[in-house]
């Protein structure tokens, strides 16, 4: 039997939730002999190869680009899984829901307490990039999410026995420190 | 007092013992018997406002906090039905706020929180509804960050200057009702008493200023030992 | 400024429990009630600020901003919209040259929303610097902005009076009673005073004998056994009793408390003095809501009367110690405050939320009192049953209904009013008698209650079977169920909820948007479990019966008209999404000056 294959993405996110996931430390060999990867920053596939058992989507969406992203792996995997809180409710990105998108754009690229070389005041619109959304969206208001992991970032253990459980079929086991919110 | 003169009840199949003119969370907790709420805090009228703490009676769902326990009751409450209830509730509290649990100074000893722990709440079945909401941060020693008050009015009952009350419920209804802080006599109030104002707020919506962070993660009040687990120990 | 509020507040003798006087008096003056205003009664009351404003703010109307030197008040209920209420709104908008809920720039004309105003049967109608305008109709409103702009005096632009009592010097209100159907027990003829008479020769526990005899059941919505409470209450042994009267009328399409106010009051009035007197109550109180308060100065009057006959005040009918007052309480527009608890947090000056029960109101009810509660219809009623007898009352109606029941009808139907009938009608016979055909639903009993198909009409109007307080409209069989009545109904408990409770604040929002969703075509078949499964979690978790009833609207739709749901899930898929890329990003296109690329 081929081993089960896994993809990750980041979205609007931060990485965190990845450094989590290689935080399992030794488990990782063990990791290695039960799943494959394809599609992952991990090991920088950048387009699916073939069809895939898990996506593991970290981040929520705040762009045009993460939408398409998340659509992609909603084809290409059968189990999806948001991953930490942003992908679950759009975390601390979703703190400018409230913002009016003008004031969000201003701070960033104009009146921020980082910006300096933006002497013209120039807002990025090149046609490349990706086009920023009204809010930050949960995943599984674009796509329909099978499993979620909360945690910012999930702790080690919740993402290594969430995918033991997957992929053996065992029940998951949630022992009261592994579930959390930060 | 032995036990003959007590009001003798059945909890979830244990049968315990109360005070007259106990309330039926009360008594609970004196019998080893963990109720969730939020709502409710020692020493003021509980105001029944946030309905978890939910129990069956002869069929009949009515909170603990109000309802004194009657001799011979029989009661339920931690059974699936209603522990599926109570977290629903939970997670209509995180929907209508804006909880960034990740950036919040409460996380760890936040007792909404700590029940969506207990209740393993992955995520929350409703959609999220991003309200906007403010912040006041006029007095000198308080912030009041509505984005994560889920009006309790634990604070309405018991935060108090010369006896009046400093948080009062404004507007009505499911989009406009909110908690706002009265800002005169807020800014009044000594560095103990805002302490002790953050104290009761159950969430991060009243916060000492400069006391965010103030115990180390794996240190916080709920980090190890879930919500109620100290009266379930008794 | 501060020597007015000052006088008003010494008028009611620097008394936080008429904290509801202070402030209607105030926003009377003032046609709002200023932030200075709230300052300075706080003072005086010694209370904090915010906690008058939380008194302020918990009722329609009040405002802290003026609201127009002519305010309009437009109903925006199922039945108003139904008769036309949008049309008159786009006239007034256009007339007036502002949207709703705002002010005009001069400050002369204000434009508000409002909840049932209990005019169901002489819709679209709105409220006008206290005055009621029914059967509004676009041309209508055109003269009436114009009298606006005129300056006229609004009484002055009430073309011409209703029927009966409407027209009293001291009503002078265009409003009719469209009474259509006199029943036996509350038009019945009687002799004003007789019933007080006759009870004064009873001791008190004589006269709740004879109530409880009657099996008299509440006739505002739940029914309770009259004489049984006044019981309770008598046997609780508060050193003082009260004795309320709930003319709160709030439940959208009822609006029969309203006729007997116009056309009863004595008999009302007569009903409260016998529950007064076998509670052994010194004061009773009408709470009157803030829509009705035309018809107050009548009602003062008829008090006055009822004093100059000796039947109210001290030693009433010649009888020593038989001491009874009524005042009136004007309420100031919160349909919650009809429910009997959050009435008396009202009566109290408070914000009108439930209260947490036990204690009950016969416990502990006004000023931690035993107080009693009573409908106007229940009260009203029990002057007949002193008149004639309990096993009379007992003949008319089913087993379990007692007597007779005043409906209001309104909706699709050719004879919308009030009827008294006695319990046991069926719907059907309903319909034919109001001239209704072609119908697609009942909505009995107002929102709160049961919405139900043609394959129950045949079911019949009675505690057992259909309890109504009664409020029953007809719905047509070309309107729009869920848009039109479902849609309305939960958006008013959202407006009306007190919001104490997290779930009916936070539940009733989550249930319409969802109900949004599969209206707009996005929804998929768990939608319509979910939103069946989480409006029961209303029913068992609320404090009070607004919460508990709130998904009344939905889950009994989705009880009895479970294919007009399905027909709106356009897929087989088990997730649909909601997000719409173009409307996502058009703003943020927009600011940084690129076109969509979607
Ligand atoms: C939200 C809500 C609104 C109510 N509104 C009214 C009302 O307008 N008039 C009324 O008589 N009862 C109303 N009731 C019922 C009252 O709580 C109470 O049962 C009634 O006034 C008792 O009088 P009765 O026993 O004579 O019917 C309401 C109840 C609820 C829950
Ligand atoms: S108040 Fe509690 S639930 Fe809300 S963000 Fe803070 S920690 Fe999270
Ligand atoms: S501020 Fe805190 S204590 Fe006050 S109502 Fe909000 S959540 Fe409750
Ligand atoms: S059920 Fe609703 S209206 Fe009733 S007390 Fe609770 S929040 Fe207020």
């Amino acid at each position: 039997m081929s081993k089960p294959v896994i993809a990750t993405a980041t979205l609007a996110g931060c990485f965190g939730c990845h450094m989590s996931l290689l935080d399992i430390d030794e488990r990782i060999l063990e990791l290695i002999e039960l799943v494959e990867f394809n599609k992952s920053p991990i090991n920088d596939i950048k387009t699916f190869t073939k069809q895939c058992d898990i996506g593991l989507i970290e981040g929520g969406c705040s762009n045009s680009e993460n939408i398409e992203v998340l659509k992609d792996f909603r084809k290409n995997c059968k189990i999806l899984v948001s991953l930490g809180e942003c992908a679950i409710m759009g975390g601390l990105p979703a703190m400018r829901n409230g913002i009016p998108i003008r004031e969000c754009l201003e701070e960033a690229y104009i009146t921020g307490p980082t910006v300096r070389m933006n002497t013209k005041k120039i807002l990025p619109n090149d046609d490349e990039l990706p086009m920023m959304l009204d809010k930050v969206y949960p995943c599984h208001e674009i796509v329909k999410i099978d499993y979620f992991l909360p945690g910012c970032p999930p702790t080690a253990d919740l993402i290594w026995n969430a995918l033991l459980a997957l992929v053996t079929g065992d029940e998951l086991k949630l022992p009261y420190e592994v579930v959390k919110f930060d | 007092m032995d036990n003959t003169e007590k009001i003798k009840f059945v909890i979830d199949d244990k049968v315990c013992y109360a005070e007259p003119g106990q309330t039926i969370l009360e008594a609970a907790k004196s019998n080893g018997v963990y109720i969730p709420s939020l709502c409710y805090i020692e020493g003021v009228k509980p105001p029944g406002s946030c309905r978890i703490c939910n129990v069956r009676v002869n069929n009949r769902n009515l909170i603990a906090c109000t309802t004194p326990v009657a001799e011979g009751m029989i009661i339920d409450n931690d059974i699936p039905e209603l522990n599926e209830l109570r977290k629903a509730i939970v997670e209509m509290l995180f929907v209508s706020g804006n909880h960034f649990c990740p950036g919040c100074e409460k996380s760890g000893n936040c007792e909404l929180q700590a029940l969506a722990y207990r209740f393993q709440m992955m995520v929350p079945r409703f959609p999220y509804e991003f309200p906007e909401k403010g912040v006041n941060a006029t007095s000198k020693y308080i912030f009041h960050d509505r984005n994560r008050c889920i009006m309790c009015k634990r604070c309405i009952g018991k935060v108090m200057k010369d006896e009046k009350h400093v948080f009062a419920y404004n507007s009505r209804g499911g989009e406009h009702l909110h908690v706002v802080m009265d800002e005169e006599l807020a800014s009044q109030l000594t560095e103990e008493e805002a302490t002790e104002a953050m104290d009761i707020c159950p969430v991060g919506a009243i916060l000492k200023k400069e006391r965010g962070y103030y115990s180390p993660i794996g240190h916080r009040k709920y980090d190890k030992e879930s919500i109620g687990s100290d009266i379930e120990k008794k | 400024m501060k020597e007015k509020v000052q006088n008003i507040v010494k008028k009611f003798h620097n008394d936080r429990s008429r904290l509801m006087d202070i402030l209607l008096d105030i926003q009377k003056d003032f046609n709002c009630i200023p932030d200075e205003a709230a300052s300075i009664v706080a003072t005086l009351l010694n209370m904090s600020k915010v906690d008058v404003n939380q008194t302020i703010s918990f009722y329609h109307f009040f405002s802290k901003e003026p609201v127009g030197t002519y305010a309009v008040y437009l109903n925006n209920s199922a039945v108003a919209c139904m008769m036309g209420r949008e049309e008159v709104a786009r006239a007034f908008e256009e007339e007036v040259g502002t949207s709703f809920n705002s002010v005009t720039e001069d400050g002369l004309i204000g434009l508000w929303d409002t909840s049932d105003i209990g005019m169901n049967d002489q819709e679209p109608a709105a409220i006008i610097n206290g005055i009621v305008f029914t059967n509004l109709t676009p041309t209508r409103v055109k003269e009436i902005v114009i009298g606006f702009r005129e300056g006229k005096d609004i009484s002055e632009m009430v073309d011409k009076y209703g029927d009966g009592q409407n027209s009293n010097e001291l009503i002078r209100s265009m409003v009719n009673n469209n009474i259509r159907k006199k029943g036996p027990v509350l038009f019945s003829e009687y002799e004003v005073g007789m019933a007080i008479r006759n009870v004064a020769n009873y001791s008190p526990e004589q006269t709740i004998e004879i109530i409880k005899n009657s099996n008299i059941r509440g006739r505002g919505g739940a029914g309770f056994p009259a004489g049984l409470k006044w019981e309770f209450c008598c046997k609780s042994g508060g050193e003082e009793i009260y004795l309320v009267c709930n003319a709160d009328e709030g439940e959208p399409g009822t609006f029969k408390e309203r006729v007997i106010l116009t056309e009863l009051p004595m008999l009302l009035f007569e009903g409260m003095i016998i529950a007064g007197y076998a509670l052994n109550a010194k004061e009773g109180i009408l709470y009157l809501r803030y829509e009705y308060k035309y018809i107050k100065d009548y009602l003062e009057d008829v008090l006055q009367q009822l004093r100059n006959l000796n039947l109210l005040g001290n030693n009433i009918a010649g009888k020593g110690g038989f001491n009874f007052d009524i005042r009136i309480q004007l309420g100031a527009g919160a349909y919650v405050c009809g429910e009997e608890s959050g009435l008396i947090e009202s009566m109290e000056g408070k914000r009108g939320e439930p209260r947490n029960r036990p204690p009950f109101p016969v416990q502990k009810g006004y000023k931690n009192m035993p107080t009693v509660i009573n409908n106007v219809e229940t009260l009203s009623s029990v002057v007949k049953i002193i008149l004639n007898s309990p096993e009379w009352f007992k003949a008319m109606g089913t087993k379990e209904s007692a007597g007779t029941k005043l409906l209001s009808i309104s909706g699709d139907c050719k004879h919308p009013g009030i009827y008294e009938i006695e319990w046991g009608m069926t719907i059907n016979e309903m319909l034919e008698m109001v001239g209704a055909s072609s119908v697609q639903a009942v909505q009995v009993g107002g929102p709160s209650g049961v919405c139900i198909d043609p394959s129950q009409f045949a079911r019949s109007i009675s505690f057992e079977d259909l309890p109504t307080g009664g409020a029953m409209i007809v719905i047509g069989e070309n309107r729009d169920l869920l848009k039109e009545f479902v849609m309305n109904y939960t958006d008013f408990f959202i407006e009306e909820s007190c919001g104490s409770c997290g779930p009916c604040r936070s539940l009733t929002v989550i249930l319409r948007n969802k109900l949004q969703k599969i209206m707009d075509g996005k929804g998929v078949k768990a939608d319509i479990d979910e939103l069946y499964e989480w409006g029961n979690y209303m029913k068992q978790v609320n404090r009070c019966g607004l919460g508990q009833t709130a998904a009344n609207p939905i889950l009994t739709t989705i009880e009895n008209f479970r294919p007009l749901y399905d027909s709106l899930i356009k897929t087989d898929d088990d997730f649909v999404s909601t997000f719409n890329m173009e409307k996502a990003v058009a703003d943020s296109c927009k600011y940084v000056g690129r076109v969509p690329k979607l």
